[in-house]
């Protein structure tokens, strides 16, 4: 062998050498605080096996005709509405129709409550029925639910305020709803007249992360459980779709996603933006931080979060009545989004952002624009500040 | 289909097995090189080999690698790959009567699949009958598939995701050629069954042709009766280059059963162009195809399955080094980049009027080394950037492959 063939092939060993040896040719990890998949901090290594099946099922499981999809549907898996178990885009919005006051809906002989959109080829979706009022939600983000779920009945209750006895405006009160039969009442659990605590859901008409597992599958992709086994689109009961096993990983999957986690907090535009959200009492609906209490996963429990949520219903006025509503609460009545996330939507809603229950709001500003009744007044105060002020308090909400 | 593989394992070791087969004895049947070849001579192109008076001659590939590869700062680790074992058996029935089949074994055993396996009657040189499992002619890939002849471990994204490579199906055509000076023209038109419904209605939550290779029952039954028909003109010009242009499509949705209407027939079109060349004064080869796929799909369905797809890739390879190295008398040594881009979904939301995102971009740089034209050992690196529907931030994924592919 010649000494050109000697170097050449040296060379191109070294070469080859140098790649695989180089990390900066492959991609890095995202910062933690940048991305709102990933477990919560103390997961067992049992429990992060679940997290994992849990996750396979909620992001790569796709429903198709052969497996259960259908025949009227929203979407084909979970993922779809929560790209990176973010908030959801427009074009995965879903509709709920049929009850206006709270004696319950009146459309559910005609497919209430939810609008299955799409079908299968040969098969006609759901319309909405004339006269049925309506309401659009744009999928929530997913994480921190677990966290929500572990915070006591007893603490909502402590935060609420029926009948404004405080006299400050502000009247958070739960929704209170029939569970069914499957849900585990959580320990310390409120009961009045047979009816429980909502918390999950634009309307808080949802009890606990069981129940909104079961009924996704079943009303967003037309997936029966034994759980949920009444077909969506012909309201026979039918056989399982889906394994209860799948759907406990996935509620697991659920209870364990971490909570996002804040950037620059240490930020002093952050800072400011953080007293000026107290000052003008954007937090008395909001609640900044909440305590969760005795949960049967260790890592959920005895923790302090700030999902700046009080969970409670709250009249938001009449811009935001759609005339549609769920369990108790009124058509102008909705349930405290979770701040926690909102300055990671654009990474889950392509670059833009879709506020509020329906996504009608494409700006942080916008959305407060659309803000009345109980949160009238902070309203005010914030279309009162000062440029400058507005955009801290836009650059706390940013960093959350 | 096991079964069939198995069978024809057997009968192949017994052939072989009862005894050490004398080298003198085996003759390699003399490919023609004296004329053009289009990308449709790819699958007669082959080295194959013959036994004694055996009426076979037997051929094949192979292909194995090592890769590591990561996605989003995540890596499943350092993976040894077997992707394919393919084996060739031809036969010429008479002159103008020849038979060739491929056997194809992918990662293990997990899939084998008939890729070829079809009797060519030649009736004259502009016409000739093939019949039996046929690679359907869409762009170059589908036709030009053979591990060996790539420098990249990985095959193109657009020929083997968007379009359905390697895409097989029972059926019956005709094809012919026509040489002319420095030119040859060729052509190949075939009816056979076709794709079904999952190609809308699939694990990958999006519009799949690839889907339809899962049917089991495809090359027992069409799943609608109506034939896919697909067609390929190519010219070739000895100092220019190849040219081809494609077309596939036909009815994929079972609309009716029993007589039955159950929906409206619903089309799949793919049409695609593909070229080739090497220039003569560097003697770079240079490689792309590019194709579109259009569908009827039900307006029950939201944008998540796109309606119409477009992708392709670019091969560019440069010979560096071409001396003998360890004794290997044509041993070349290449450098090359394969660049490629796949859009699953074109289309604006509904809802938003934006448009939809969901495509991917790839560059893989790679050196090769060829100790003959019939085996190369290949080193790629690979970079994707992958957005989803939306338009989120991409995925990335990143790594390197070693491997080798080689006929034997």
């Amino acid at each position: 062998m010649g000494q050109r063939q000697i170097i050449l092939i040296s060379f191109l060993f070294l070469l080859v050498a140098a790649m695989v040896s180089c990390n900066k040719l492959l991609p890095g990890v995202p910062a933690d605080d940048s991305v709102l998949d990933g477990p919560v901090e103390g997961l067992t290594g049992e429990q992060n096996q679940i997290f994992l099946r849990g996750d396979i099922a909620f992001n790569d499981d796709i429903f198709t005709s052969a497996n259960g999809l259908g025949p009227t549907f929203v979407a084909t898996s979970c993922g779809t509405c929560h790209a990176g178990d973010g908030k959801g885009h427009p074009f995965t919005t879903l509709t709920r129709f049929g009850q206006s006051d709270t004696l319950g809906n009146k459309f559910l002989h005609l497919g209430g409550p939810q609008l299955q959109s799409r079908a299968l080829p040969g098969i006609q979706p759901e319309t909405i029925p004339t006269g049925a009022t309506f309401s659009s939600f744009t999928p929530p983000a997913n994480t921190g639910l677990g966290l929500l779920e572990a915070v006591p009945d007893a603490v909502l209750m402590g935060l609420s305020d029926e009948l404004d006895a405080d006299g400050d405006g502000i009247s958070g009160r739960p929704n209170w709803i029939h569970i069914p039969a499957y849900c585990l009442s959580r320990p310390g659990t409120i009961e009045r007249n047979g009816k429980y605590i909502g918390r999950f859901g634009k309307k808080a008409a949802v009890y606990d992360l069981h129940q909104q597992t079961a009924n996704a599958y079943n009303q967003d992709m037309g997936v029966n459980s034994s759980y949920e086994s009444y077909n969506t689109y012909n309201g026979l009961q039918i056989d399982p779709e889906i394994s209860n096993q799948k759907v406990l990983d996935v509620i697991f999957y659920l209870q364990t996603l971490k909570a996002p986690i804040q950037r620059d907090q240490n930020n002093a535009d952050v800072v400011a933006g953080k007293q000026i959200f107290t000052t003008i009492s954007c937090g008395k609906c909001h609640t900044p931080q909440l305590q969760t209490g005795p949960s049967s996963i260790a890592a959920l429990a005895n923790k302090t979060i700030f999902p700046y949520t009080d969970l409670l219903l709250h009249d938001m006025g009449q811009a935001l009545n759609d005339g549609y509503t769920e369990g108790s609460a009124m058509t102008a009545e909705w349930r405290t989004p979770p701040l926690w996330g909102l300055g990671l939507s654009r990474n889950s809603q392509g670059g833009k952002v879709f506020l509020l229950h329906d996504g009608r709001a494409k700006s942080i500003e916008e959305a407060i624009s659309f803000h009345g009744g109980e949160a009238l007044q902070s309203k005010n105060k914030f279309q009162q500040l000062n440029a400058a002020d507005k955009a801290k308090l836009i650059q706390f909400l940013e960093s959350l | 289909m096991k079964n069939i593989a198995i069978l024809f394992l057997l009968t192949l070791s017994i052939s072989k097995g009862s005894a050490q087969i004398d080298p003198v004895l085996l003759r390699k049947p003399v490919n023609d090189t004296s004329r053009l070849l289009l990308n449709m001579d790819a699958v007669y192109n082959r080295p194959l080999l013959a036994a004694g008076k055996l009426p076979v001659s037997l051929g094949g590939y192979v292909e194995a690698n090592y890769q590591y590869l990561n996605e989003n700062g995540v890596s499943e680790g350092h993976q040894f790959q077997m992707r394919r074992l393919t084996l060739f058996v031809a036969s010429s029935i008479s002159k103008r009567l020849k038979f060739l089949s491929e056997i194809e074994f992918e990662d293990g055993t997990k899939e084998i699949n008939i890729e070829f396996a079809s009797i060519d009657f030649e009736l004259a040189p502009l016409l000739n009958f093939r019949g039996g499992v046929v690679m359907n002619p869409i762009g170059s890939f589908n036709q030009n598939h053979d591990g060996p002849k790539w420098e990249f471990v990985d095959r193109p994204i657009s020929a083997t995701q968007m379009l359905p490579a390697t895409w097989s199906n029972v059926g019956f055509g005709v094809y012919g050629k026509k040489y002319s000076k420095d030119w040859v023209y060729g052509y190949e038109l075939y009816l056979t069954n076709g794709f079904d419904e999952s190609i809308i209605s699939n694990g990958q939550n999006k519009t799949y042709l690839p889907a339809a290779k899962e049917n089991p029952d495809r090359f027992e039954e069409s799943f609608n009766g109506v034939p896919l028909l697909t067609a390929k003109f190519a010219l070739r010009n000895n100092k220019i280059g190849e040219i081809g242009v494609s077309y596939m499509g036909g009815v994929y949705n079972k609309f009716q059963d029993d007589g039955l209407i159950l929906d409206k027939k619903r089309n799949v079109n793919v049409y695609a162009l593909d070229f080739n060349t090497t220039l003569s004064r560097t003697k770079t080869f240079i490689n792309g195809e590019w194709a579109w796929v259009s569908l009827d799909v039900p307006n029950t369905y939201s944008e998540q399955f796109g309606s119409a797809q477009q992708g392709g890739f670019l091969d560019i390879v440069q010979p560096v080094f071409s001396r003998p190295v360890f004794g290997f008398e044509k041993s070349v040594f290449n450098v090359a980049v394969r660049l490629e881009y796949v859009d699953w979904n074109k289309g604006k939301f509904l809802s938003t009027g934006d448009n939809i995102a969901d495509h991917i971009y790839s560059i893989v740089p790679a050196i090769s080394w060829r100790p003959t034209p019939q085996t190369v050992f290949r080193f790629n690196y690979r970079y994707n950037w992958q957005t989803d529907l939306l338009g989120n931030p991409p995925s990335r994924l990143a790594g390197f492959q070693f491997g080798f592919s080689t006929y034997f």
